[in-house]
């Protein structure tokens, strides 16, 4: 660095700013002055930055803090934004909360207007088990047949979904398979047989006369219901379909009755309202009226 | 205005100090309020604290990154209470040390997810995501099914009551005890967890088997705790909603 002449105004001829004064080896630095537009943003910002603080909500002050001019409370706005919302659809939605399930079965033009609304809830709160189009998954029953484990009038399943099943509400519907096995109901040699009268009873080729299936008219048809058609409205399913719920191959059926089974269906009535519970539980009838027969 | 920076520039003591002037006073506006948090977040009656086997699955939760796809937080908007359920509350992660807000949802948000799904659903999913939702891109997490480490939870729950969490000196007695009391209902000492953590706390074998403490027992039983804490959330709701 050679000759700094700081002192001294020194314009650059070429774009007409000033330099620094300063001289590397010949050359020397623009001080191009600050662009007057960011000066005068951060002069706005800081000025709305005031403005807010005294019209919002902004400072603790002991056990409470300055509410600000405009008195503006989130939780109040987003709860006032939550009514809106629920005004703007209740001319449709009411009737859902405050008709009988049965009744509102009979007017296509509310489902149809419904059906969205139906559509989402499914896929925010039952697709996770019951899959996006209601056809379950191991565990998790499917929703499109018509073997129904409690019943699949539309008032049935709404209230199969408002208390679940074995779930923690006080309410719940209940349904076990006994652990025959692992609690020693019956023997080794009595479940193996049973177990293959039931995957035959999957096939419709059972035997009536084999040992399998004495021992199920002995321990299963109280609730399976005889020959293991099923009984409505029980909980327990019927094994004669060729749709299972956890399966009808011998190993998944060994399992089951080994260790019993007691599928858990959440309640929803903390979660959903009536009305929503209500669009669902016809959602979920519409399902098996469209596709239950196409399935077999 | 510009001279005065002009000159300061040049003097570096000057300039010293003028950063230490203008970083204090963005800092003193950060943290200044949180002198008052104790009184301006104020913790409900009936708020109760994590267990000792739901904060280990919280653990679980921060060692897998599972904050990074999924938020703990309903905001203040229509839509998300309409999706979720009530918005959350500031005290409701009081207590948590450090919070999980999250800032991004490839999952949805988890801060009402209590209650919503059953145990098995939650261990199917985790083990692998594909086997209960074909078509989610959720990684699997098949190792959870691991034995616990609880010999630190003690521990950890002794500095989080230094921060303020109720963990009074029966919880911090008992604190690995009642993490596996919690995930064997028939044990003995399940009638423990309830009477130091309160009725609504889940005691179940959350993994399916009583027998063994499992990482999974304690992610589940954290999943499943999310959102229970307090009701006052919901109470909020219900008063404005005649
Ligand atoms: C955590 C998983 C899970 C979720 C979420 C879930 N279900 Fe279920 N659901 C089940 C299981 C498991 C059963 C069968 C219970 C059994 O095995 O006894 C079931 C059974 C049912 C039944 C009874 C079927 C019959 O044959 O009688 C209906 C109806 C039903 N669910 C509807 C719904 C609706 C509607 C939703 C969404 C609001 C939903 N489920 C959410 C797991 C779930
Ligand atoms: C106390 C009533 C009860 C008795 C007795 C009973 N079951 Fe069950 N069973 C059920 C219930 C309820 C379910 C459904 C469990 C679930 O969905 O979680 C079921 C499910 C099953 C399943 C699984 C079906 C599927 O779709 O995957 C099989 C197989 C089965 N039972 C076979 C038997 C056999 C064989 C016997 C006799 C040895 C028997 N059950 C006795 C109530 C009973
Ligand atoms: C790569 C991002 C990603 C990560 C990491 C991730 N998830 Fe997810 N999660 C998802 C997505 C996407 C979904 C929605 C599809 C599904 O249900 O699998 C989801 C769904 C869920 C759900 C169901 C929520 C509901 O209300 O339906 C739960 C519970 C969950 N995840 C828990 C976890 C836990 C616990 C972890 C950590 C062990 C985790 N997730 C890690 C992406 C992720």
């Amino acid at each position: 660095m050679t000759g700094s002449r700081p002192h001294e105004r020194d314009v650059d001829p070429v774009t007409g700013y000033e330099t620094t004064g300063h001289d590397w080896n010949g050359i020397r630095e623009l001080n191009t002055p600050f662009p007057r537009i960011v000066l005068w943003a951060l002069a706005l910002a800081f000025l709305y930055s005031v403005i807010a603080w005294i019209l919002l909500p902004a400072w603790p002050i002991g056990r409470d803090f300055t509410r600000g001019l405009l008195g503006l409370d989130q939780g109040e706005m987003a709860l006032a934004g939550y009514e809106k919302l629920e005004e703007a659809r209740s001319d449709w939605m009411a009737a859902f909360a405050d008709n009988p399930v049965a009744d509102l079965a009979a007017d296509p033009g509310l489902l149809a207007r419904a059906r969205p609304t139906a559509v989402r809830l499914f896929a925010d709160n039952c697709a996770a088990c019951h899959g996006t189009d209601g056809t379950g998954g191991p565990g998790f029953p499917n929703l499109t047949d018509r073997d129904w484990l409690w019943g699949g009038a539309p008032e049935t399943i709404a209230e199969t979904i408002r208390v679940g099943i074995n779930s923690t509400d006080p309410d719940t519907r209940f349904a076990q398979m006994p652990a025959f096995g692992r609690d020693g109901m019956l023997s080794r040699e009595d479940i193996v047989a049973v177990a293959k009268h039931v995957v035959a009873l999957g096939h419709g080729q059972a035997d009536p006369d084999s040992r399998g299936a004495a021992v199920f008219a002995e321990n299963c048809v109280a609730c399976h219901g005889e020959g293991g058609k099923g009984i409505p409205d029980n909980g327990a399913p019927t094994l004669i379909s060729g749709h299972w719920i956890y399966g009808g191959d011998i190993q998944t059926v060994m399992t089951t009755l080994w260790n019993g089974r007691q599928g858990e269906m959440p309640t929803w009535q903390d979660r959903l309202s009536t009305a929503e519970i209500n669009i669902l539980a016809l959602y979920v009838a519409s399902l098996s009226e469209n596709d239950g027969e196409r399935d077999r | 205005m510009l001279r005065l920076h002009y000159n300061l520039e040049k003097l570096s003591m000057g300039l010293v100090v003028g950063i230490i002037v203008a970083a204090s006073i963005g800092g003193a506006v950060e943290i200044a309020p949180l002198f008052t948090i104790d009184q301006t977040v104020e913790i409900p009656d009936d708020m109760r604290p994590l267990t000792p086997l739901e904060l280990a699955g919280r653990e679980v939760f921060i060692r897998e990154g599972c904050y990074a796809c999924h938020s703990q937080m309903v905001r203040h908007l229509a839509d998300e209470i309409d999706r979720y359920g009530p918005y959350s509350l500031a005290s409701e992660s009081a207590w948590d040390h450090p919070m999980l807000w999250g800032s991004k949802r490839t999952g949805p948000d988890l801060a009402r997810l209590g209650g919503k799904y059953s145990d098995a659903w939650h261990v199917a999913h985790l083990i692998d995501p594909r086997a209960v939702v074909p078509t989610s891109i959720m990684p699997a997490y098949p190792w959870l099914e691991r034995s616990l480490d609880a010999s630190d939870i003690g521990a950890q729950m002794g500095t989080l009551a230094r921060l303020g969490v109720p963990y009074d000196d029966a919880r911090l007695a008992n604190a690995a005890a009642d993490a596996l009391a919690q995930s064997s209902p028939d044990s003995d000492g399940a009638a423990g967890v309830a009477e130091r953590y309160g009725d609504n706390v889940a005691i179940r074998a959350f993994d399916g088997d009583p027998s063994r403490l499992t990482e999974m027992d304690a992610l589940v039983a954290y999943l499943q705790s999310l959102g229970t804490q307090t009701r006052l959330p919901y109470a909020i709701m219900s008063e404005e909603q005649p």
